[in-house]
């Protein structure tokens, strides 16, 4: 369904057999992977199997205990101007003297000494991410008064400013209403083909991104599985790195992931990542309509 | 009777808080205290804003403390007291800002220091043989005549302390308002907490001597507080919060001199009054206006 790249791939994320645990807990080991230049990866687990922690390890902020990261051909490291970062959600501070373009502002030169001189160049480029994830309408309005999922969008603009060779994307798409979901995930997919930007997609719900998706690293239970959606998607192989039965159901396109047995201590988490319901009839349905809209 | 008793009392009451006598030559013969509260102003509306971004108040109280202490143990040695406040609330600044590296961590850090410092602060007060007035000013605040000398160091101090600050301005806001994001772009976030513990320490040390170290929070909070309730501009908070900084501080100093009683409850008064005020209009406003939106409908969904 994904049309594979035809350009001349180029690492850019590689990891060579790397490990991280904190204390006694592995999350993962023996991570071999390399991630092309381009390439839309997504990232698939339960809560606490590590997706955001290895987010984490390509931006420098935390280490890995031991095998290597490089990114964009040097080891990863904090400050990398090609890498942008949409965090897992977490609301900002509400009496912060910041209104929402003046965040959006920090993606480009918050990194930076001195204090923000007003610069021609960078109001176009803030007003045309505002633009993009359809933050115009509250530019002025402070953040602390903006909602979970205006935020949301703000960091996104933010992660994209610098115009980053690869994002990465923690959730991104949690606390967007419907059509903003579609048109943020839109955005991200256009930023990934026309600029030929990695995406690093990390998400309990790979249905609204399906389409996009060139291949999937699924982490459960310090294990995980690398591969195209119709590779890591299915029964037995879900059931093997989960260690209990798990079935994938597969209609129109989308994906229903079913724990199998309840008595299974790892079943919570197989229900968790995937929320039917949600698949069956909020999200699944909903793009399938506005695709052929479109 | 009574009406003319309580009318005595309370001019009697008036005339402690308010004495017009000689004013303009009293005036003139403290303009250095006056001009030493107007530079006070200045670092109190630009250290404020950050203390208010990383939620700080705390600290700076418990550095006030840490700063009487240093202030009152140099009084007892008989060394100079502006550098026993500066020692004193620069070592505690560094050290809150070395230990608690969270904030959660960071305020139990305070809650144990604070009391320490108050304490050991009484202590060498105790001991102290001198003159009783310079006890208590170091707790309340005083307008003494400022020498050429120590108006100079205010003005080091305000500089030193307004430079560092603009030139950390920009990743100072991101690491206070997004401290992961701000990391993951290469913003040394320790380097500038500790930065920032020291540009506080400073200004609450130059604060001390004036407003004394109970309130050094209506000099470097209060302003800023109010000046967040009535925008959200950066550059217009700061300049409103410099703004209203520099009404309290010098305009209690000028009531200050009308007046027996230390200058801090005239400080302080000023401070609230434009904090409450600010709070009204920032109420008022929320009703009537949209916050900066525009269109306020929501949008439809198309079907
Ligand atoms: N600094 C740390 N010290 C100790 N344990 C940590 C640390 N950071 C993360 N962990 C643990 O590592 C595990 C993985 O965390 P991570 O945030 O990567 O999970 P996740 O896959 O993103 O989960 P979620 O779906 O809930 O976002 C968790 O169990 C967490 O408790
Ligand atoms: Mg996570």
């Amino acid at each position: 369904m994904n049309p594979q790249h035809p350009r001349i791939s180029q690492a850019s994320i590689a990891v060579h057999n790397g490990e991280l645990s904190f204390g006694s807990r592995k999350l993962w080991s023996e991570l071999d992977l390399t991630i092309q230049q381009g390439e839309y990866f997504a990232v698939l687990g339960p809560n606490g199997s590590g997706k955001s922690t290895f987010l984490k390890v390509v931006l420098g902020l935390t280490q890995l205990n031991s095998g290597s990261i490089s990114v964009l051909g040097s080891p990863a490291k904090t400050g990398n101007p090609g890498v942008g970062y949409i965090p897992q959600q977490r609301p900002l501070p509400t009496n912060a003297p910041l209104r929402a373009r003046d965040f959006v502002g920090l993606g480009i030169d918050g990194h930076k000494w001195g204090i923000r001189v007003g610069n021609k160049k960078q109001n176009a480029v803030i007003d045309q991410l505002l633009e993009a994830v359809g933050a115009t309408e509250y530019a002025k309005v402070p953040i602390g008064l903006l909602s979970g999922g205006e935020q949301q969008r703000l960091r996104i603009a933010q992660a994209l400013a610098n115009d980053p060779q690869i994002l990465l994307a923690d959730e991104a798409l949690l606390s967007l209403d419907l059509n903003h979901q579609y048109a943020v995930s839109d955005l991200i997919h256009r930023y990934n083909k026309e600029k030929n930007a990695t995406v690093v997609f990390v998400t309990h719900e790979i249905n609204p991104i399906i389409d996009h998706v060139d291949r999937v690293l699924y982490l459960a239970n310090g294990r995980f599985t690398v591969g195209t959606v119709e590779e890591v998607m299915r029964s037995e192989v879900l059931s093997d790195l989960y260690q209990t039965q798990v079935t994938v159901i597969r209609t129109n396109g989308r994906y229903v992931v079913v724990g199998g047995d309840a008595n299974a201590p790892l079943d919570i988490s197989a229900g968790d990542i995937t929320h039917p319901h949600c698949s069956d009839h909020g999200l699944g349905s909903t793009y399938a309509e506005r695709e052929i809209r479109a | 009777m009574i009406h003319l008793i309580v009318a005595l009392t309370a001019s009697e009451f008036w005339s402690k808080i308010f004495v017009f006598d000689r004013y303009g030559e009293l005036v003139q013969l403290l303009s250095q205290s006056i001009l030493a509260g107007a530079v006070l102003g200045v670092i109190g509306g630009f250290v404020g804003m950050f203390v208010m971004m990383r939620d700080h108040a705390f600290a700076v109280h418990g550095i006030a403390e840490m700063s009487f202490a240093g202030a009152a143990l140099f009084l007892l040695l008989g060394f100079d007291v502006v550098t026993g406040s500066l020692v004193g609330s620069i070592a505690s600044a560094i050290l809150i800002g070395l230990l608690g590296v969270k904030r959660s961590e960071s305020n139990s850090v305070i809650g144990a220091l604070m009391p320490f410092g108050l304490g050991l602060g009484i202590l060498f007060l105790s001991m102290y043989e001198g003159r009783a007035n310079n006890k208590f000013s170091l707790l309340t605040g005083q307008i003494v005549s400022v020498d050429d000398s120590q108006l100079l160091e205010m003005i080091i101090g305000a500089v030193i302390v307004v430079a560092a600050l603009t030139l950390v301005w920009r990743p100072l806001t991101f690491a206070s308002l997004d401290p992961e994001v701000a990391r993951a772009k290469g913003v040394p976030l320790r380097a500038l907490s500790l930065l920032f513990m020291v540009i506080l320490g400073i200004a609450v040390a130059l604060s001390v001597q004036v407003v004394g170290s109970l309130l050094v929070l209506a000099l470097l909070i209060t302003p800023s507080a109010a000046a967040l309730q009535v925008t959200s501009s950066p550059l217009k908070a700061l300049i409103f919060s410099v703004l209203f900084a520099e009404i309290s501080m010098v305009g209690g100093m000028l009531l200050a001199l009308a007046g027996s009683l230390p200058i801090s409850p005239y400080v302080t008064t000023i401070s609230f009054i434009i904090y409450v005020l600010c709070r009204i209009v920032a109420g008022v406003r929320g009703r009537h206006s949209a916050s900066g939106r525009g269109e306020t409908q929501p949008q439809k969904i198309a079907a």
